[in-house]
């Protein structure tokens, strides 16, 4: 499904990940863990595409595609999805209408019938079950006045509906109390299938009781230093991340 | 990201061409034998001549004004041609009388006659260049006592009326470009609701400038008479120019007790190229008088011209009278537009509305002037200002001059303002959703525009979201 080479890359002509490699299988979820500062957000935002950060050498293939050579938008067409750290408003743009604007682009690309008004609602209304979303919450503008909660469940919920290949959640843990990662983690496990991969970046191991990865990796300053099963994570949280720091100290 | 949004800012504009039909046209310049020449032409009475002249000997005397917040090369008014009028003019009972060259033009602004007439129900009062072609639905309307036809036609037809209101709400010596147009008008749009009638249908007019170096003069006056409502839509496109072409128009409104004018404006004249040159300059006094009870709401969607000096206002001379004023007025490339409203209260219990927004991409310079002036006879007046700017791109300009003059102490007023950028989150946000940054650009700024939007009729906002974003495809960054 996707595998990244050798991958250095940074913003505003600072390296951030000097030389990261990592294979994610289908079907597999995958989980990066590691210190402030590592180079977990800019991995995602790399894989993704967002503008201003520079792949200075590597590769990603995506499907067989280079992945670096897609626009954002094709990326996400052809089943990136990328839950954000800070998902931003959009004010007066209605949530429905953006939604349906964006699964109608993306199921162009798969060349699926678009969805009329009424099979969207229907679907939406399905999916918004799953994340515990009030319906009078479509009818808002996007991410408008949300609560820090209500913008991460709406991450996950239009990951829902858009029904991505490759689901890259980076660090939607955060700041949320715990029934509310319940909401995310039940999100990501109702996605799971052989078809569809996740990585799920975070900081902290409390995410991965309820979300629990087949492969776990710590990344530390722009590398993957140690990769494991679900375990790693919990040593992880017992013995913290200057364990692996020191590790990485003594390896060079 | 920055790159898309210059692309998007920087598309050319699509209704750029123009079309081959033989002009009359008066030799530039303007002095009284040209006043005389354009009344003879349109046959029209002494006393309207009188005023034309009286119009263009104040005129003489006046200044051009130059506190707007917008920069061009001095005009030379004596090297504009104040008249030009399609060759084939002879009495159209239908629309297959029309000449085949301007039914093409019509057609490739997708405004159709037939289909309007057919599919929309909207009635159409075509001005082409300064003489209307067609009009549709007069009887229709006739039957309910509404006259709907170009200003030329009512002076012909209906003098009383037109003498009695011409010049009652924007008066000859109001201002140099409201003032040159009473001297040299044109033609335009006549419009009188009957007591208590309710028109059944929205009003229309396409204007088009077309002939090279024509400046254009309209002159639009609606009354609605007791308790009548209209709702009434202006909308243009303009073929690609290579100089400036002036445009100053006039229009009046005059809703009497209880009635309700909604006046829609969807402006799209030709803006100017990449590097700023050629475009409209689009000067243009509208104003309307509401009496006791009585509404007037203006709504406007501008994103064409290079030069935009407009302020739709109200007098809201009767008692519980209400004015309204929705705008969005986008700027890309190197277009300027000091645009806004005044509001005047007088009576009584008056209340005014003011939402604004101003969209800058581009070199793009984007002023918001507004005037709310409470007067001492207004007891219980109450305005709300909504001030708005959105800025694509780190070139362009967004500036507010508000003025707020109160002389009574029970008003109460309202003013909010903000300035927002479009950002390079919220493009990737949509982007990473699977949404092109062209789409994007154009839903974010639909969003922003919103409560405007809401107030067009609805054929009239699709296709105003619609040249938004053909606007600012270019425009939006």
């Amino acid at each position: 499904m996707l595998d990244v080479k050798n991958l250095h890359a940074g913003i505003d002509g600072k390296e951030i990940l000097h030389g990261l490699n990592l294979h994610i299988g289908t079907g597999e979820v995958h989980a990066i863990m590691g210190p402030n500062g590592s180079g977990k957000s800019t991995l995602a935002n790399v894989l993704a595409g967002r503008p201003r950060y520079e792949v200075t050498a590597g590769s990603v293939t995506y499907e067989g595609k280079d992945l670096l050579a897609m626009t954002p938008e094709d990326r996400a067409r052809a089943g990136v999805f990328l839950a954000m750290q800070y998902p931003v408003e959009i004010p007066g743009v209605n949530n429905t209408y953006f939604l349906k604007a964006a699964l109608n682009a993306v199921r162009k690309h798969r060349g699926e019938e678009e969805l009329d008004a009424m099979e969207f609602l229907e679907l939406a209304r399905q999916k918004m079950k799953l994340v515990d979303l009030d319906e009078s919450f479509m009818n808002r503008g996007v991410n408008e006045g949300f609560s820090g909660g209500e913008k991460k469940r709406n991450e996950i919920f239009q990951m829902a509906v858009l029904d991505p290949k490759l689901a890259i959640l980076d660090e939607t843990d955060s700041g949320l109390d715990i029934d509310a990662l319940r909401v995310v983690a039940g999100g990501v496990n109702n996605l799971r299938s052989e078809k569809h991969s996740v990585l799920v970046i975070t900081h902290y191991q409390r995410l991965l009781k309820y979300l629990v990865p087949d492969y776990v990796h710590v990344l530390a300053d722009g590398r993957i230093v140690k990769s494991g099963r679900k375990e790693l994570a919990e040593e992880l949280e017992q013995k913290g991340y200057e364990w692996i720091e020191q590790e990485v100290a003594s390896a060079r | 990201m920055s790159s898309t949004i210059e692309q998007l800012a920087n598309q050319e504009y699509k209704y750029g061409f123009t079309s081959d039909i033989e002009a009359d046209v008066a030799p530039p310049g303007l002095n009284e034998d040209i006043v005389r020449l354009i009344s003879a032409k349109k046959n029209e009475p002494e006393w309207l001549l009188e005023w034309r002249l009286k119009a263009l000997r104040h005129w003489f005397a006046m200044k051009e004004p130059s506190w707007a917040n917008v920069h061009y090369k001095t005009i030379d008014y004596q090297a504009i041609r104040y008249y030009s009028a399609p060759k084939k003019k002879k009495k159209l009972d239908s629309l297959d009388q029309v000449d085949p060259e301007l039914r093409k033009t019509f057609e490739k602004l997708g405004i159709s006659l037939e289909e309007q007439k057919r599919l929309s129900g909207v009635a159409v009062d075509a001005v082409f260049d300064s003489v209307s072609v067609a009009t549709t639905f007069q009887a229709e309307l006739a039957k309910l006592g509404i006259i709907f036809c170009s200003f030329s036609d009512a002076v012909q037809k209906h003098p009383d009326l037109v003498r009695k209101y011409l010049g009652s709400v924007v008066p000859y010596t109001d201002n140099f470009f409201a003032t040159l147009n009473s001297a040299v008008f044109s033609d335009g749009s006549f419009c009188y609701i009957p007591k208590g009638v309710r028109c059944p249908m929205e009003l229309s007019t396409y204007f088009r400038i077309n002939t090279a170096g024509t400046g254009q003069f309209e002159r639009t006056l609606i009354v609605a008479d007791e308790g009548a409502y209209v709702s009434y839509l202006e909308g243009c496109t303009a073929p690609m120019r290579d100089e400036n072409q002036l445009h100053a128009a006039v229009v009046e409104l005059v809703a009497l007790d209880n009635a309700q004018i909604k006046y829609s404006t969807v402006q799209n004249w030709y803006p100017g190229d990449k590097e700023g040159k050629g475009g409209i300059f689009n000067f243009v006094t509208k104003r309307g008088k509401a009496f006791t009870n009585s509404k007037i709401s203006w709504t406007q969607v501008e994103t064409g011209s290079a030069i935009t000096w407009k302020y739709p206002s109200c007098i809201l001379q009767g008692d519980n009278s209400v004015g309204e004023f929705y705008s969005v007025a986008v700027t890309a490339n190197y277009q300027q537009a000091d645009t806004g409203t005044k509001m005047i209260h007088i009576g009584k219990n008056t209340r005014s509305t003011i939402v604004s927004k101003g969209i800058s991409a581009g070199h793009g310079q984007n002023s918001y002037r507004g005037q709310v002036k409470i007067m001492k006879t207004a007891e219980n007046a109450r305005n709300y200002s909504q001030c708005d700017s959105l800025l694509l791109g780190d070139q362009c300009g967004a500036h507010t001059f508000p003025y707020i003059e109160v002389r009574n102490s029970s008003a109460v007023m309202e003013h909010e303002a903000s300035t927002s950028k479009i950002g390079e989150d919220q493009l990737f946000y949509c982007q990473q959703r699977g949404i092109t940054a062209e789409d994007a650009v154009s839903m974010i700024v639909s969003g922003f525009c919103r409560e405007v939007f809401r107030e067009l009729p609805m054929e009239f906002a699709v296709e105003a979201q619609k040249l938004l974003g053909v606007s600012l495809e270019g425009a939006v960054g």
